[in-house]
């Protein structure tokens, strides 16, 4: 059978609806005697809550209710978001509460909800609840907050440690000991929030009459909260719906689950009314969770033909003030330094510390991309101090293919041996230096840099870890219309996932993607379901709906063969008809074949087939598949203004087969852009007492139209022996060069200057500082 | 005190009571006229999210109080550019580009395109990119999106 859609430029079946202004986002949710809500939100950092009065708050004509953390205690059975991912490192437990109750730890923690008519008298209500607070010191910064005589981030907590573990396998002192060379980084990597265009949402009903709480959220994780709702409320499962509508972009922090999707449905239930809120900008930078702060001190051991034998260091995490995912953000950083070198022995330390800043989860990349930047950036050391060509120090150390699969002698966060399963390394980073010109550009270098302007090459490579396991459930249903149903706990945020299931289940059906229809993010139509974080849904959705469309296939040509009378070896499937492939004409519908099966009273079913057209599969994988590629920038730094220009960019990438072309290279590109961001535009900034100081798009800047450069996209395909689709996963991994790639060439266009690039993001202000800060070096060092 | 006010949405009339005269515009086209092309982004007129068009001007509709709007200014919504039967030259073009990721951005991004067209039926990519630089998408699709408009404008 020819494959029709997998492979191809199908275009989605999400855009008419979304460019028609048709699209269902958590906003457009709507039912009758709908009550709005607004919260109360911490001003401060850190504080005791001493008293709450919402007496004027109540008095406001069209205010239904303001609940505090005490109205809630007696329908909670766990009275907080117990969420952090399992691990030994933890060293302390800080879940957040629903709403605070005696103590606020960071700015815009939610202390109370106002339900009203509308959301204009809600948020005019909540500036009348009175919340005497008794302000505690509040601590930002993670290197101070792991010291002895810190104050903490919690009254009565024995320290800020929340975590700490090693990352290690080989005899790293004795690497470092008998090594050549040991170059030794500091480094600050800084990563700002997700900032999807939509903010976050929730919309509650209670219907007394089925007992039961259906909840409409921008969550990239419904099953997860269903699950958490119900521990929370100690109800069943039957009991608890909830939806995902259309999800105006994840990037990462709407995987978590949040207070106010506990808030808003229990606000429901006491009110016996619809309640919906949906999330302010000022709220998203204060109360969703974001990436910050890592401090990376690390070293490397080389010998003198620049070969690794070691890497060693520490890294402290800043994990904000309460655990809203666990260690894995800091786990895969560690995990990714390494993995797409030959490192003989590594050992990385690594501590969380908590601070009084909003909690800090996963951003497009989780962590991996600060992995590959601590590596590049000691590459890049290696280079300049041996004095050999940036990419020849690579290729000298790069996995190479014919030793794949390989095995890194690391263990997965979950325990399990991490190899490396497919992909040709060296290869991907000669195609991007071949399409970025690496050989000849010294000569363009010198020519631009004689008529006074800076232009650089950078480069890096990555190994991303994709498609986290165990499974994604996946249903297809054929039913009497002849549509094709596919139901999967997977999630739809903006990256194509309907189109990519669709396009995987046409496949067995003739290709018709009009014949197809996707749920995707409702618990009530899957039990089962992890949902989109980990660039993991084609890998794991995806096979499982294809391994569950195969079977539908079968099942509905034997149906065919019985009613058509004739062999099942004979048919095929096009156009919505089961047919006979050598004579078209003999055909039966899709809807027919569906009906044949649905039961008709006293009548038997076509011999010994079983009721109904519906196949699920969970296809089960714990070992990720590794996508991997190459990224190379060149810049141009304006010595006077400190701007930065990228004037070329070139991703290599490998994420296996690619299921359409168009998706991916949107998606590499999308994340590139993010990555561009972070590296030259995100900061997200707190004054000493823990105040946001860029809480609007304004002050906080993403990239515009005016920034993004061209973006080239290479591909390899080499299939992942670890799913029947052998594909990787796309979503995260444009983001993993950029800031690397990015950091290198300017070190490389201001190389007259002996500017040190140690940080992501860099600003203008910052690259015109490290011009003066060299230049004064070399006068100290050269007066003359 | 309550106001009621009635406005020409994508040629037809829209009546709206507000409590305040200076409720955003983008509120009363979401709430009162149920159009859900224009959305709320950032409430400060600084992602683009909720263009509109007044009188052919883009408009942030988020900070465009109604009190400001008058009976016989024409608004138009992404709803009043096209539909999924007859869609907008632009509308095609971000499809046969994939310029659309999560879509929220998009109307914003197809409102204020189609605004500047008017002005510049045959822009260069570098006036593109100029004219769509305070619209934010975080998709990261800003090239597919310069790359419909040039499209578009070249249909």
């Amino acid at each position: 059978m020819s494959l029709r859609t997998f492979g191809n430029r199908v275009g989605r079946i999400e855009d008419p609806a979304l460019l028609t202004g048709k699209g269902r986002f958590i906003d457009d949710i709507k039912w009758p005697e709908l009550a709005h809500a607004a919260f109360v939100r911490s001003p401060f950092g850190h504080a005791a809550i001493t008293a709450i009065d919402t007496s004027a708050a109540l008095e406001v004509p069209g205010v239904f209710a303001v609940y505090t953390a005490a109205d809630f205690a007696p329908l909670l059975k766990i009275d907080r978001l117990i969420v952090g991912l399992p691990s030994p490192a933890y060293r302390q437990d800080v879940n957040r509460p629903v709403l605070a109750k005696d103590e606020v730890v960071h700015v815009g923690e939610p202390v109370a909800i106002v339900i009203a008519k509308n959301r204009y008298i809600a948020e005019d209500a909540a500036a009348l609840v009175n919340v005497d607070y008794e302000i505690l010191p509040a601590i930002g910064d993670a290197r101070a907050a792991l010291e002895k005589a810190s104050p903490t981030v919690h009254r009565g907590a024995p320290h800020n440690l929340l975590a700490e573990f090693d990352v290690a396998y080989g005899d790293v002192a004795r690497a470092f000991a008998g090594a050549p060379h040991v170059f030794r980084e500091t480094l600050w990597q800084h990563r700002g929030g997700g900032h999807s265009l939509e903010c976050r949402g929730a919309v509650a009903r209670y219907d007394a009459n089925e007992e039961r709480l259906t909840l409409f959220s921008s969550t990239q994780t419904p099953h997860t909260a269903m699950r958490l709702l119900c521990d929370m409320l100690g109800w069943d499962e039957h009991r608890v719906r909830v939806i995902t509508p259309d999800v105006g972009g994840g990037f990462g922090p709407k995987l978590i689950f949040y207070p106010e999707d506990v808030a808003v449905p229990l606000a429901a239930i006491l009110l016996q009314r619809p309640v919906k809120w949906v999330e302010d900008r000022r709220e998203h930078f204060v109360a969703t969770t974001q990436e910050r702060d890592q401090f990376w001190d690390v070293e490397i051991a080389v010998d003198s033909e620049a070969r690794i034998l070691g890497v060693r260091g520490t890294l402290i995490h800043e994990h904000g003030a309460y655990t809203a995912r666990g260690v894995n953000l800091p786990y895969e950083s560690a995990q990714t330094v390494t993995l797409a070198y030959e490192v003989p022995a590594y050992h990385l330390g690594v501590k969380l510390a908590l601070t009084n800043k909003v909690p800090v989860t996963p951003v497009r990349g989780a962590g991996q991309p600060q992995g590959a930047f601590a590596m590049e950036r000691l590459l890049d050391r290696v280079a300049r101090e041996l004095r050999i060509d940036r990419a020849e120090v690579r290729r000298r150390n790069l996995v190479a293919a014919e030793k794949m699969p390989y095995a890194k002698p690391l263990k997965s966060r979950g325990g399990m041996q991490v190899v490396l399963d497919s992909g040709n390394y060296p290869e991907m980073q000669r195609m991007v230096l071949d399409a970025v010109g690496w050989d000849d550009f010294r000569a363009r270098q010198l020519a631009a840099r004689a008529s006074g302007r800076y232009i650089g090459l950078g480069l890096a490579n990555f190994v991303k870890g994709t498609g986290r396991g165990p499974f994604e459930p996946v249903t297809v249903r054929l039913g009497p219309s002849g549509k094709i149903h596919i139901m999967t706990g997977a999630a739809a945020m903006g990256q194509s996932t309907k189109t990519m299931l669709a396009q995987i289940v046409a496949d067995q059906f003739g290709g018709a993607m009009d014949n197809i229809v996707v749920t995707a993010g409702d618990t009530a139509v899957i039990p089962m379901g992890m949902g989109g974080f980990n660039s993991r849904q084609a890998v794991m959705a995806g096979s499982s709906a294809h391994l569950a469309a195969v079977k539908l296939r079968e099942k509905t040509i034997a149906i065919g063969a019985k009613l058509l009378n004739v062999s099942i070896d004979e048919l095929d499937i096009d156009a919505g008809f089961v047919h006979v492939r050598a004579r078209p004409k003999i055909a039966a519908s899709l809807g027919d074949i569906a009906r044949s099966v649905a039961g008709i009273p006293g009548l038997a079913l076509p011999g010994g087939i079983a009721p109904g057209l519906e196949t699920s599969e969970a296809f089960v994988r714990d070992e990720m598949a590794f996508a991997n590629g190459a990224g190379a920038a060149e810049v141009e730094v304006d010595t006077e203004t400190g701007e930065v220009v990228i004037r070329k960019f070139v991703i290599a990438h490998d994420c296996g087969r690619v299921i359409n072309p168009m998706i991916v290279d949107g998606q590499i590109i999308g994340a590139a852009a993010h990555g561009i961001g972070n590296a030259l535009f995100e900061w997200m900034g707190f004054d000493a007492d823990c105040q946001p100081i860029t809480a609007t798009l304004a002050d906080y800047i993403l990239i515009t139209s005016t920034e993004t450069p061209h973006i080239e996209v290479l591909h390899m395909e080499s299939p992942s022996p670890l799913n029947p689709l052998g594909v990787k996963g796309v979503g995260e991994c444009g983001v993993m060069p950029s800031a690397p790639a990015i950091m290198s060439a300017i070190e490389d266009a201001l190389s007259p200057f002996g500017v040190k690039i140690t940080r992501t993001p860099i600003m203008p202000s910052e690259i015109l500082a490290a011009i003066h800060a060299a230049r004064r070096e070399k006068l100290r060092a050269d007066p003359l | 005190m309550a106001t009621t006010k009635t406005l020409r949405v994508n040629g037809k009339a829209v009546t709206a009571t507000v409590d305040d005269p200076a409720t955003p515009l983008l509120y009363v086209l979401r709430n009162d006229a149920g159009l859900h092309g224009p959305r709320f982004g950032c409430g400060l007129g600084q992602c683009g999210s909720c263009t509109v068009h007044i009188n052919g001007e883009p408009v942030r509709s988020c900070t465009r109080p109604l009190s400001s709007v008058g009976a016989r200014d024409e608004i138009v919504t992404l709803e009043g550019l096209g539909t999924k039967e007859k869609p907008h030259k632009l509308q095609t073009a971000f499809i046969e580009e994939q310029a659309v990721q999560c879509g929220y951005c998009i109307n914003g991004m197809i409102m204020q395109a189609a605004a500047f067209l008017k002005k510049n039926p045959k822009p260069s990519v570098p006036e593109i990119k100029t004219a769509m630089q305070n619209n934010l998408c975080r998709c990261g699709t800003h090239m597919r999106i310069v790359r419909a408009i040039k499209r578009a404008s070249e249909a």
